[in-house]
């Protein structure tokens, strides 16, 4: 069973595994986190604004990402990404774009719509009296979100977003199908070039593990700590 | 945009020679509704029993609802489906692994399993908070009647925690039925995959996916429009969901 297990082939690839693949994979959470939140602001703003129309359309964007499959999404963006980019820039042939831009743009704006949901469950929360205290105090619409509304909308959200970030980290993995090197990609390459697809997929089973798990176990802390202050 | 759109596309015949493209993406669709299907009755069950396990006295069932829900939250669902069809058979005994992966139709069982347990973890979370949403007041209640653990649990706590559960099981449901797409990895001929090959055979990228989408959309309004009717009819009056 475990006889011939190979440890070996793990650590010839470690580095291959770590520099090339959770690199990758990390940026992308990252950044897709940064982006996704503000985007995912901005949409819960326009859902929760009173201008005509606004709302209407930050719901209609929220429902069709949250009703398609994250696979489908990537295929999506994958081949439309092309296309879009020669609209914009004029070009006469469909624009290269790289795997990482491509998935970047895909994960910002498809994890948008989770977290303009929570964003407005944030802003919801804050009592209607404070905006109302703000614009009484002279600020305007973005003041009030600015210094008022959104820290405190944030710091409410906190766990749940980050809890999120989880769920976007575990998500990348799927670039898979795009053939790109996360660090699943890397850990498959590496598996059917040397034949040891037992060995990596329960390597790369590890490492998504533990890193979920102290992640959850941190924002569980985090819960803890901000739920006396409130 | 110098793309060529053909809407005709849909019915003209597809190489693999079971019919129209259309034909194609239905029969994609129809395994997507299948193996979700599967998917959330195991889904359930496990979910079910893994989250009143959470909620029991006992501190080892409590501790097995744990690792449980730890286990199958912490990992992503490609990785899981990966470790149940490429990792389990060379596990197991040999002939119980050659056994496994000369069993036709693999994919689709080991999308179903995989992507059950896979939402079971969340179906546990739910059905676990259901029941910690209710009134400490109830247990005592029915503990001070004489009632067994095992009959405080069927006579007084899940009746109503199923009716409180009901509305966010629903949202799983459809996260489901969207996780059968991540299947298309280990070969199943999902929706997605079905549209993903109509779209390296005919080049009609946008044609494909359009209608995928919108076979996503119906089947997403027909469960919320079902559910609805659903939730409504359980709904506890006077309680957060009830009306």
């Amino acid at each position: 069973m475990l006889a011939n297990f190979d440890f070996d082939v793990i650590r010839r690839s470690l580095g291959y595994l770590f520099f090339d693949g959770m690199t990758f994979t990390l940026m992308l959470t990252g950044l897709a986190t940064v982006g996704g939140i503000i985007w995912g602001t901005l949409i819960a703003m326009m859902r929760l604004s009173g201008v005509w129309g606004l709302p209407r359309i930050a719901q209609l964007y929220v429902d069709l990402m949250r009703s398609l499959p994250l696979v489908l999404v990537i295929f999506w963006f994958y081949f439309l990404v092309p296309y879009i980019g020669q609209w914009l820039t004029g070009a006469s042939r469909p624009v290269r774009v790289g795997a990482f831009e491509s998935s970047l743009l895909t994960f910002t704006l498809f994890e948008a719509a989770y977290y303009a949901e929570i964003m407005r469950a944030g802003i919801q929360s804050i009592s209607r009296g404070q905006p109302a205290a703000a614009s009484a105090l002279g600020l305007t619409y973005w003041q009030t979100m600015r210094y008022v509304v959104l820290p405190q909308a944030f710091r409410n959200m906190l766990p749940v977003l980050l809890t999120q970030t989880i769920v976007l980290f575990q998500d990348t993995s799927l670039v898979y199908v795009l053939s790109i090197t996360d660090f699943l990609g890397a850990a498959s390459k590496v598996a059917q070039r040397d034949g040891r697809l037992v060995e990596m997929y329960l390597f790369a089973a590890l490492v998504y593990f533990v890193i979920s798990s102290i992640a959850s176990f941190g924002v569980r802390r985090l819960q803890a700590r901000i739920a006396i202050v409130r | 945009m110098n793309y060529h759109w053909n809407w005709h596309i849909f019915f003209e015949p597809s190489p693999n020679g079971t019919g129209t493209y259309l034909d194609m993406l239905l029969s994609g669709l129809m395994v997507t509704i299948v193996t979700s299907l599967a998917a959330w009755v195991i889904a359930l069950a496990t979910g079910a029993i893994v989250g009143v396990m959470r909620t029991l006295p006992s501190k080892p069932a409590n501790l097995f609802g744990f690792c449980y829900v730890e286990f199958f939250r912490n990992m992503p669902l490609l990785v899981q489906l990966f470790l149940w069809f490429f990792v389990l058979p060379e596990l197991l005994p040999h002939a119980w692994g050659l056994w496994l992966k000369q069993l036709p139709n693999a994919p689709f069982y080991t999308a179903a399993i995989g992507t059950g347990l896979f939402m079971s973890a969340r179906v546990a979370e739910q059905t676990r908070a259901g029941i910690n949403s209710l009134p400490r007041g109830q247990r005592m209640a029915a503990t001070a009647l004489g009632l067994r653990t095992a009959q405080v649990y069927r006579y007084v706590l899940l009746p109503i925690a199923v009716r409180i559960v009901l509305p966010p099981l629903t949202s799983e449901f459809l996260s489901t039925i969207k996780n059968t797409s991540v299947a298309l990895t280990i070969g199943l001929i999902e929706l997605t995959a079905a549209a993903r090959a109509m779209q390296e055979f005919s080049f009609q990228v946008f044609e494909a996916f359009t209608a995928a989408t919108v076979l996503y959309l119906l089947i997403n309004i027909v469960v919320v429009i079902v559910m609805h009717f659903v939730e409504r009819s359980v709904a506890i009056p006077g309680y957060i969901s009830g009306k």
